[in-house]
């Protein structure tokens, strides 16, 4: 198995969304990350998707994702040609013994604290999916309430992008 | 001119060469039945006893002609009525357009009275499927639905319109018929070239995709330049005809045995528009181990699915094969066709050459009624296999099956819709089992005075599930015997058409007589012994190593 990121350029419609998830569903994939946003034209949406797959079941994706017809793009992103970044808020329990620790190590990672109280402290943090992973394994030395990640958002790097990709 | 969007609709399927339409009116679709009386000069509607009737009579239309089927049902359970036949036709590449009406937009999704997510439950099943947004711009979202229908990989499309959108008003302005996007082939062959130049025992497989292609004598003149035998899938079946020198039948579970061992042997198999589904290819583990695989299909998704071929190249079939032909050069290969002969002789050791009523003499003599241009259609189960593998075909697009969805229940709208896309008289042969689940369709075949001779195979037994159960189940016959009390003569002649019992050949003659001159539906209730098996036989997930050619009692 192998991981994928791979971003789906689609018409920026109603139901578009299901039709990209349901293929995946429908052919047993399984998503590990997904995210969805306009794109800089309002015509167009565009979907991150990562996943873990063999290289042939790779090559199912893509070619199914090419033929639901609202579909424009797909383009394989590799993390070396690709900037990759995820954002994550985290809610650990403000114990007093722990609150040094807890701010010695968000200042480590130059996680941003955004909520604090007495109870509990809400970290923000961005980056590529490791060095979040990193810092919620750092986290579990205190007691995390809660997490959110936004799953992970991948631009090529340099000047082309996914409109200019050939069929 | 200002129309209603029901009249648009009605107006669109005109302008898109529509000539008969199925369906089945309802609540929500009952501005598209006034347009469509007012339009009755232009557009004939046949109405079903069911929806599923009518789903697969626009499937069998489609296939039997190579146009665009289309149905027309109403919302909730009109809708979802549809729903095996649009499987039916998207496992089979079935170009169809599906036109259901919903509830008015402001009732969408709040669960009102015969509204259903039709969007949501077909989107699995169809190429793609709309809503319509609106009155405006209604014709162009059908115009796009034919263009998707008939385009690349055919299949089928659905269009969800909701009632304040058939009542609204827009200016509409006919158009021609669109054209499917053009075909293309720009894949490099000559890599393909030299892999079959090089090898020597090569097998032209073809499936479905050459019929869509059109590609029938594409297949033909490749086998010749590199002097091949020819072997299809169960969906190929009629593309080249039985008769051809080269043509070996359907290879696969129930295929001929010298098609499975020749494709078994080869050592280069040039797929043209299959998918290499389970039933054609056994365990894909041990499929022809020896052989380069050289896959051509228009869809990029049907490469590595299932068999990883050496080469795909990707394209319209018939463009491409015409591409890799001119590019080979003229071979002979006395050494293959002898190895061929042995298949073939193997398989003649193996032939069924009691007398009486059995399955081989029912077809043998169905084939001495048959034309050149006569459809037949079947249902699924045994039946279906012995018509894939004894009847005779010399054109394409007459024999029409359900292969990837195997629904039965098929048969009857199925051949409905063949006889009056074709305007031939039209051959069903089905079993007790499916032909029960769909035979209130004689009602539709009845009013219509469709020409159809209905050929019940009747063993009293769901008979390729009981032949599984006899094999592999230790003969426990679970919900397999029918023992019904049925009788099928008295249910024909309760429709208003005819029919007789046959319980020999010179029986069966005899109705065929009767029922090839016939006015409309004709059906014949022809027994045959439940114990009748379908063989050859691949076990599920087997080689063709493991090929069972006998039963022993």
């Amino acid at each position: 198995m192998q991981k994928y990121t791979i971003a789906v350029l689609v018409n920026n419609q109603s139901g578009v969304l299901n039709r990209v998830t349901s293929m995946f569903r429908r052919r047993q994939f399984n998503i590990n990350s997904l995210t969805v946003s306009e794109t800089e034209s309002e015509k167009f949406s565009r979907i991150t998707v990562t996943y873990e797959a063999e290289p042939e079941m790779n090559h199912q994706i893509v070619t199914q994702l090419y033929k639901l017809p609202d579909v424009i793009k797909v383009k394989e992103l590799n993390k070396d040609d690709s900037v990759n970044c995820e954002l994550m808020l985290i809610k650990v329990k403000n114990d007093p013994a722990a609150r040094d620790d807890i701010r010695t190590a968000a200042e480590a990672f130059k996680a941003e604290t955004v909520d604090y109280t007495r109870e509990s402290v809400i970290m923000r943090i961005t980056g590529d999916s490791r060095r979040i992973d990193a810092f919620i394994t750092l986290m579990q030395d205190f007691e995390i309430l809660e997490i959110c990640r936004t799953g992970v958002v991948s631009l090529e790097r340099g000047s082309t992008t996914i409109a200019q990709l050939d069929d | 001119m200002l129309l209603s969007g029901a009249d648009i609709i009605v107006r669109t399927l005109i302008e898109q060469g529509v000539e008969v339409v199925f369906g089945y009116p309802g609540g929500q679709i009952i501005d598209v039945y006034d347009s469509l009386y007012r339009c009755q000069d232009e557009i004939r509607h046949v109405l079903t006893a069911h929806e599923q009737g009518a789903v697969h009579a626009a499937d069998g239309y489609a296939r039997a002609t190579g146009g665009v089927g289309t149905v027309i049902a109403t919302s909730g359970p009109g809708a979802t009525n549809l729903v095996t036949g649009i499987a039916a036709a998207f496992l089979d590449s079935v170009p169809l357009v599906a036109v259901t009406g919903n509830v008015p937009s402001d009732q969408l999704g709040t669960d009102s009275f015969q509204e259903i997510d039709i969007t949501g439950i077909t989107l699995p099943i169809t190429k793609h499927n709309f809503i319509a947004g609106s009155v405006e711009t209604l014709a162009d979202t059908i115009r796009e639905a034919f263009r998707l229908a008939k385009s690349g990989r055919p299949g089928p499309v659905l269009i969800d319109v909701p009632k304040d959108i058939q009542v609204a008003q827009a200016e509409f302005t006919p158009g021609e018929p669109v054209p499917a996007a053009e075909k293309q082939s720009r894949a490099d062959v000559t890599e393909a070239v030299e892999t079959i130049a090089q090898c020597n025992r090569p097998f032209v497989y073809f499936g479905g995709g050459v019929i869509a292609s059109g590609a029938e004598q594409a297949v033909t003149e490749l086998a010749e330049k590199i002097d091949a035998p020819i072997g299809c899938s169960l969906m190929g079946v009629s593309g080249v005809a039985t008769e051809h020198p080269r043509f070996l039948g359907m290879q696969g579970m129930h295929g001929h045995y010298a098609s499975s061992i020749a494709m078994h042997h080869a050592d280069c198999i040039i797929a043209c528009g299959v998918r290499f589904n389970d039933r054609a290819t056994g365990d894909t583990g041990r499929f022809a181990q020896g052989a380069k695989v050289i896959h051509i299909d228009v869809d990029n998704a049907e490469f590595l699915k299932t068999v990883k071929a050496a080469l795909c190249l990707k394209g319209d079939v018939g463009l491409t094969l015409a591409r890799l032909t001119a590019a080979l050069k003229k071979q002979e290969r006395p050494d293959w066709w002898d190895e061929i002969r042995k298949f073939k002789a193997r398989e003649e050791e193996q032939i069924d050459h009691r007398e009486g009523l059995v399955p081989r003499n029912i077809y043998a003599l169905l084939n001495d009624y048959l034309t050149a241009s006569t459809p037949v259609v079947t249902d699924v189960g045994q039946h279906q296999m012995w018509a894939a593998q004894y009847l005779r075909f010399e054109q394409t697009r007459r024999f029409i099956s359900n292969g990837g969805l195997g629904a039965m229940g098929f048969g009857m709208g199925a051949a409905i819709g063949a006889a009056l896309g074709t305007g031939e008289r039209t051959v069903l042969v089905t079993g007790d089992g499916g032909f029960g689940m769909c035979l209130t369709e004689l009602a539709t075949a009845v009013s219509n005075k469709v020409p159809l001779v209905i050929l019940v195979i009747n063993n009293g037994v769901l008979g390729m599930v009981r032949q599984f159960q006899t094999i592999w189940y230790d003969r426990h016959y679970a919900g397999t015997v029918l023992d019904r009390q049925t009788d099928f003569v008295a249910v024909a002649e309760a429709f208003g058409a005819k029919g007789a019992r046959v319980r020999s050949l010179a029986e069966l003659q005899e109705a065929f007589d009767t029922a090839f001159a016939a006015d409309g539906p004709f059906l014949i209730d022809c027994a045959v012994h439940r114990d009748e098996l379908v063989l050859p036989m691949l076990p599920p997930g087997g080689s063709m190593d493991d090929i069972i050619v006998k039963v022993e009692d």
